[in-house]
């Protein structure tokens, strides 16, 4: 996976990317790779699965049959045909599986067999080696600086940084330390630096890793259940088609028009849905393996659907809404003091900051300056909540304003009520006040202005929330703030409703409450106490640094740990489903025009009347036949890149995306096969004997 | 006036009686199939079924309800039938046959009414009276209490299943809807000349010197509930062609009414149980739609005429209702066959090609247009899911309709629905047509023939009845037949659409915002008819093919 791109979270969301198609859709290797794998799902017994392809392999080797018996032209073009029609149905889902099998390999390169030091008796146990597969989860086991980590667990003592670009692909090392949010250590992972103690947390085979290559392979897949359903629906039309051209032989024979069983099972592979059902598995695979570009892992596929329905997003707002930091947004001079001299004092007191806050004070200014001669440095610390610069006959300070008005009157000065007002007046507003004060020689200290940080929303974000609103999903955002901050966050990202000062608690009853009415809810989250909140919602996506307890509960994992990807999976979601319905659709609405080709070639020697329904001008009826079914083939192969890379989608209404997909996929799937069936007509009948 | 003109104004004055009646006929229905209110009469009822009206029904329990009601039913007229002659006011009429006996009670009891013999030369008064007619009520109130039934599901949340009380619903669509509208319409039947009395046949002497034998009976109370409760047989084997069913124009124009009027009322009644009348408004529109077009096409067939003699004549003259012209047998015809009344003023043998073909698509269609009371409401609405399922998916949600969410188990009982019609037909018409006993029972060979023996099979497992005359059908083979395609063909589906109504009413009801897709604006109306017609269209186009439509082109 580490061929993957991985994305800065800020930046994705400033180029607000949609549903992209995912690179090289179809390449010729991928294909000829594809055919081994392809030729042994011909197996009948794994056909069973999907009934519809089953019913074109049984009348493939009907008129395998029939060919033998009674050989002619038409008839071994017509079986030939039928079993490529087999062939390229299976083909589509080896195509679809092969592109998971190269993340697999990359990430089987980690599992190669390592050492482990596992301490015997626990914490402060003795030392003894053994090989990593021999770990049992509840191991203790020690790890230091250039080993791997042996498998997936916590870090229960230390703090090391670990180079984990293998699984996630991010090359910057990340902390790993034991408490907390970060103590989660993947199996396969380099320790950089220092020493961990780590607590096994998985058996050999059951690890994190083991269960990416199995999701990637497609080898867990499971039907979803709208898929099952939607089998259900493919499999009744079938059954109907069946009986139709069971009972037409009768019907056929009484009307003296007498049909062979060769046509007949021609015309039912015809109209029996081929096309979904040849790319219905297909469209599943790929849907999990879009995520996976996007280096987002389902645990399974009814995750993936369930995103799709998602009603309500739960959306952390540090690193989602916002960018996560604090920054200058203006500087207010007090009265009496000139704008340019609150900006020197504040860029003299943030000189020593080294916190993003600081530094989006000199950002903002847009000019730096040398501090003054014999100048030190005042540090911020929790306890004096101020940071400043102190030098001979200047001291500047800058702070939370309770820290800053106790300075100025310890220094003989005197707060002016306009910086209370000021301070209020930002803090409403959903910004954070710092006050900033000088202290000139011998004057008494006083207070020049207010640096108003502001935590910043992220561009494009407030046009995502409205596309969300579209598509009839409600942004809920979540926040530790108190309720007047979130409320102005939320006003100015568009978000739909804000639970302030958050609690785990108030999370998970807020995920039970949209569920009693019917609402799916989606949310993701890092943290042990997140856990409870993510089993509870329907698509609960992990942050990939967070602990194992969140991974654990969550039915997804995030590599990137990009909050915001949680609008993706909603939109990958949605357009595996549509995808699924417009070649439904497409499938239903090609029945039509194979009629119009291959019914009257059919008749038509009994009832020359029927010739006016030939609208096509087909040649003859055996070309019309076999064009029709090789139509039928083709079209499989043709749509193999549509099924893979999902049909475009755009965030709409509900009404939207259907005129817009009825009107391609279901007008298109009438009109399409005319031409389509016309063009082959032309060449099939050039062949000789038909 | 020109034909045109009559064809024209007498759907007008339908259409206008049809919007005055329907929105009020409706919301009674809405009521009825709701309140928590008896009648006394109602309790009296129940006192002397021995059943608590206040009982909410597991869906298996209204199932089998339905199922034993029905089993009675069709004993208690098997045997009227094979004991007739032995029963007072029987007319001096034979014991029906056996392989006869099944086939009219089954006929009877499915709401199809498909008669194999000649009423007014096979069946006694009492008979008519105290079986037939009897079945008339209660095979209607059947079809539309398991539509309530199917409606209450989807209105309801979390429900484990109970859908309504079979017994309370049957009682009340009897005495509350069934009973006094045909009460009505039967007053003024009898005031517009239909006949009602119990005198016995009356021997004539005609102009000419022959001599006559006039059959009275109580044809108007019967004719009554033949069109309200779409059941479609009639006194007279003419049915609605005979005189005395049916005197003048404006009693044609007034069964023609009573037909449409309860199966679009009960799509008016949906909205309103489902509490979102928007709902009821698209299934009445689809209903309409493709009445419509069925209506446009057969009178655009008779009235435009085929070949040399319709030319000559004007119009397709042969078989039709003279008195009335081409184009009230026209619209008749295809309210008859939109519903599933099955009675008729012509005969379906002498429509044109074309005509024929759409009458026998209208059956086709499952009956949706707007289909016999109760069973159009619930077909309608398996499409409807149908639809949502296809249509749904590209809105990018998994399906639901009116909030009940579309999966597996749903999915399967509307594919058994989907498929019990067809089968039946497509089955029992390549039996008709290998079995020399079927082919045996056809006036023609030929693709004419073809549609005789596929109107036959089509008309018995939709329920409707009405038959292309040419068919010879009292035989032990077309009997037994058709009365499994009856009996088959009403209960696999009623089954179906209950154990729906028991899942929908088990589960939560989604709300619905900007992403869902919305089922009550004109797209999913075009979208539901476009459905129906492309379903029902590739499964029955290769038998039309082969019938109506080779004769059309030749």
């Amino acid at each position: 996976m580490t061929q993957t791109p991985v994305r800065n979270p800020a930046e994705h969301a400033e180029h607000h990317t949609h549903v992209d198609a995912a690179p090289s859709v179809l390449t010729a290797r991928q294909i000829a790779e594809a055919v081994p794998g392809a030729l042994r799902k011909l197996d009948p017994r794994r056909l069973v699965a999907t009934p519809v392809m089953l019913v074109v392999e049984i009348g493939a080797a009907a008129t395998t049959v029939m060919s033998v018996l009674d050989p002619s032209v038409m008839g071994w073009l017509v079986t030939v045909w039928l079993w490529l029609t087999v062939v390229f149905g299976a083909l589509a889902e080896s195509v679809a599986e092969g592109r998971g099998k190269a993340q697999a390999a990359s990430l089987r390169a980690l599992q190669t067999e390592t050492t482990a030091r596992r301490l015997h008796g626990g914490l402060g146990g003795t030392q003894e080696v053994v090989a990593s597969t021999d770990l049992r989860a509840g191991d203790v086991v020690v790890v230091e600086a250039g080993e791997r980590i042996p498998g997936d667990g916590d870090v229960i003592e230390g703090v090391a940084s670990v180079d984990e670009s293998a699984v996630t692909g991010e090359s910057a090392p990340v902390i790993r330390e034991s408490g907390g949010d970060r103590s989660a250590v993947t199996g396969g992972t380099l320790v950089l630096s220092d020493r961990i103690v780590v607590r096994i947390t998985a058996d050999p085979g059951h690890s994190f890793v083991d269960r990416m290559i199995a999701l990637v392979e497609g080898s867990e897949r499971q039907r979803t259940p709208n898929e099952i359903a939607l089998n259900v629906l493919l499999t009744s039309l079938t059954v109907i088609f069946v009986v139709v051209c069971g009972s037409l032989y009768y019907l056929a024979g009484y009307s003296g028009a007498h049909q062979s069983w060769l046509v007949l099972t021609a015309l039912l592979v015809c109209l029996i849905p081929t096309t979904i059902g040849a790319l219905l598995s297909a469209i599943g695979i790929a849907g999990m393996d879009r995520l996976v570009r996007r280096n987002v892992l389902a645990m399974s596929g009814r995750a993936v659907e369930a995103a799709g329905d998602v009603d309500v997003l739960l959306l952390d707002k540090t690193g989602t809404i916002t960018y996560g930091n604090r920054q200058a947004y203006e500087i207010v001079p007090v009265t009496g003091v000139t704008l340019t001299g609150a900006e020197n004092a504040a860029v003299l007191a943030s000189l020593s900051d080294q916190t993003p806050e600081g530094r989006s004070i000199l950002t903002l200014v847009g000019r730096s300056m040398g501090g003054p001669a014999e100048a030190t440095m005042v540090e911020f610390s929790a306890t004096t909540r101020m940071s400043g610069v102190d030098s001979p006959g200047l001291s500047v300070r800058k702070g939370a304003s309770s820290a800053v008005a106790a300075w100025v009157r310890d220094h003989g000065g005197q707060v002016p009520p306009e910086t209370a007002e000021i301070v209020a007046e930002i803090a409403k507003s959903g910004g954070t006040p710092l006050v900033v004060a000088e202290k000139r020689n011998s004057d008494p200290a006083r207070v020049l202005g207010v640096v108003h940080l502001k935590d910043v929303v992220k561009d494009g974000i407030r046009e995502r929330f409205d596309e969300l609103r579209a598509m009839g999903i409600k942004t809920v955002m979540i926040t530790g703030d108190n309720a007047a901050t979130a409320a102005a966050i939320a006003e100015q990202a568009g978000v739909d409703d804000v639970l302030a000062e958050a609690t785990p608690e108030d999370k998970l009853a807020l995920i039970r409450r949209e569920q009693r009415g019917g609402r799916m809810v989606a949310m993701c989250g890092d943290g042990t106490n997140d856990a409870p909140a993510l089993a509870q919602a329907d698509v609960g996506v992990a942050m990939n640094t967070g602990t194992t307890a969140a991974k654990e509960a969550g039915n997804m994992v995030d590599l990137d740990s990009d909050p915001t990807k949680l609008i993706d999976v909603v939109e990958i979601g949605k357009q595996l489903l549509i995808t699924r319905g417009a070649l439904t659709t497409f499938s239903v609405a090609n029945d039509v025009a194979k009629y119009f080709a291959i019914l009257p070639a059919m008749f038509v020697t009994a009832f020359p009347a029927l010739d006016v329904l030939n609208v096509m001008r087909l040649s003859s009826p055996e070309s019309a036949i076999v064009s029709a079914v090789v139509f039928n083939a083709l079209i499989i192969v043709a749509l193999i890149p549509l099924a893979l890379r999902g049909v475009r989608y755009r965030p709409a209404s509900a009404s939207a995306l259907l005129r817009r997909n009825l009107l391609l996929y279901g007008v298109g799937g009438l009109i399409v096969p005319f031409v389509g069936i016309k063009l082959l007509d032309l060449v099939i009948s050039l062949i000789p004997g038909l | 006036m020109s034909a045109t003109l009559a064809a024209v104004l007498q759907i007008l004055a339908l259409v206008a009686a049809l919007a005055l009646s329907v929105p009020l006929l409706g919301r009674h229905l809405a009521r009825v199939y709701t309140s928590p209110r008896h009648l006394r009469a109602e309790s009296a009822a129940y006192r002397a079924l021995k059943v608590d009206p206040e009982a909410d029904q597991h869906w298996r329990a209204y199932a089998m309800s339905v199922l034993g009601f029905s089993l009675v039913g069709i004993l208690f007229l098997f045997a009227f039938g094979r004991l007739q002659s032995l029963l007072p006011l029987d007319g001096g009429f034979d014991p029906l046959p056996s392989d006869g006996a099944w086939n009219t009670a089954v006929s009877f009891v499915t709401n199809t009414n498909w008669q194999w013999y000649s009423g007014e030369a096979a069946t006694g008064h009492l008979i008519q009276m105290a079986g037939l007619a009897v079945q008339n009520f209660v095979s209607a109130a059947v079809g539309l209490s398991v539509a309530a039934a199917f409606a209450r599901g989807l209105a309801r949340t979390r429900n484990q299943g109970r859908i309504g009380n079979f017994w309370v619903d049957l009682v009340r669509t009897t005495l509350r809807v069934l009973l006094p509208v045909a009460f009505l319409i039967a007053i003024v039947l009898v005031a517009a000349g239909a006949v009602q009395n119990l005198h016995p046949v009356h021997e004539m002497t005609t102009l000419t010197g022959g001599s006559q034998a006039l059959t009275g009976g109580p044809v108007a109370s019967q004719e009554a509930i033949k069109e309200l409760g779409t059941n479609g047989g009639g006194f007279y084997n003419v049915n609605s062609a005979h005189p005395f069913e049916n005197p003048n124009p404006f009693t044609n124009l007034l069964e023609i009414w009573a037909i449409l009027v309860l199966p679009f009322s009960m799509a008016w009644a949906f909205g309103l149980i489902v509490k979102d009348r928007r709902q009821g408004g698209a299934v009445l529109a689809t209903m309409a739609v493709l009445l419509t077009v069925g209506v446009t096409l057969l009178t655009w067939a008779e009235m435009a005429g085929h070949g040399t003699a319709p030319q000559l004549a004007g119009a397709a003259m042969e078989g039709k209702e003279t008195r009335f012209g081409e184009a009230a047998t026209a619209l008749f015809a295809a309210a008859t066959t939109g519903t599933s009344t099955g009675a008729v003023n012509g005969m379906h043998e002498s429509l044109t090609a074309p005509g024929g073909g759409v009458a026998l698509f209208g059956m086709m269609l499952g009956e949706i247009a707007p289909g016999g009371v109760g069973s159009g409401l619930y077909g309608m609405l398996m499409l409807a899911v149908v639809t949502v399922f296809l249509c749904g998916l590209m809105v990018g949600r998994t399906p639901e309709y009116l909030g009940k969410k579309v999966s597996r188990h749903e999915m399967v009982l509307v594919a058994v629905y989907i498929l019990t019609t067809p089968i039946l037909v497509l089955v029992g018409a390549a039996i008709a047509l290998t079995a020399p006993a079927g082919l045996a029972g056809l006036s023609t060979d030929g693709p004419h023939g073809l549609s005789e023996a596929l109107y036959a099979v089509t008309s018995a497992a939709n329920n409707n009845g009405s038959a292309f005359a040419g068919i010879t059908s009292g035989t032990p083979f077309w009997n037994t037949l058709l009365g499994l395609l009856m009996l088959l063909g009403r209960f696999v589906p009623m089954v179906v659409v209950l154990a729906l109504a028991g899942r929908f009413a088990s589960a939560n009801r989604l709300p619905d915002n900007a992403g869902t897709l919305p089922t009550h604006r004109p797209l999913f109306v075009g979208l539901l008819t476009g459905v129906a017609l492309v379903v029902v269209g590739l499964t029955f186009v290769p038998a039309l093919m082969l019938g109506p439509i080779v004769e059309s082109l030749s």
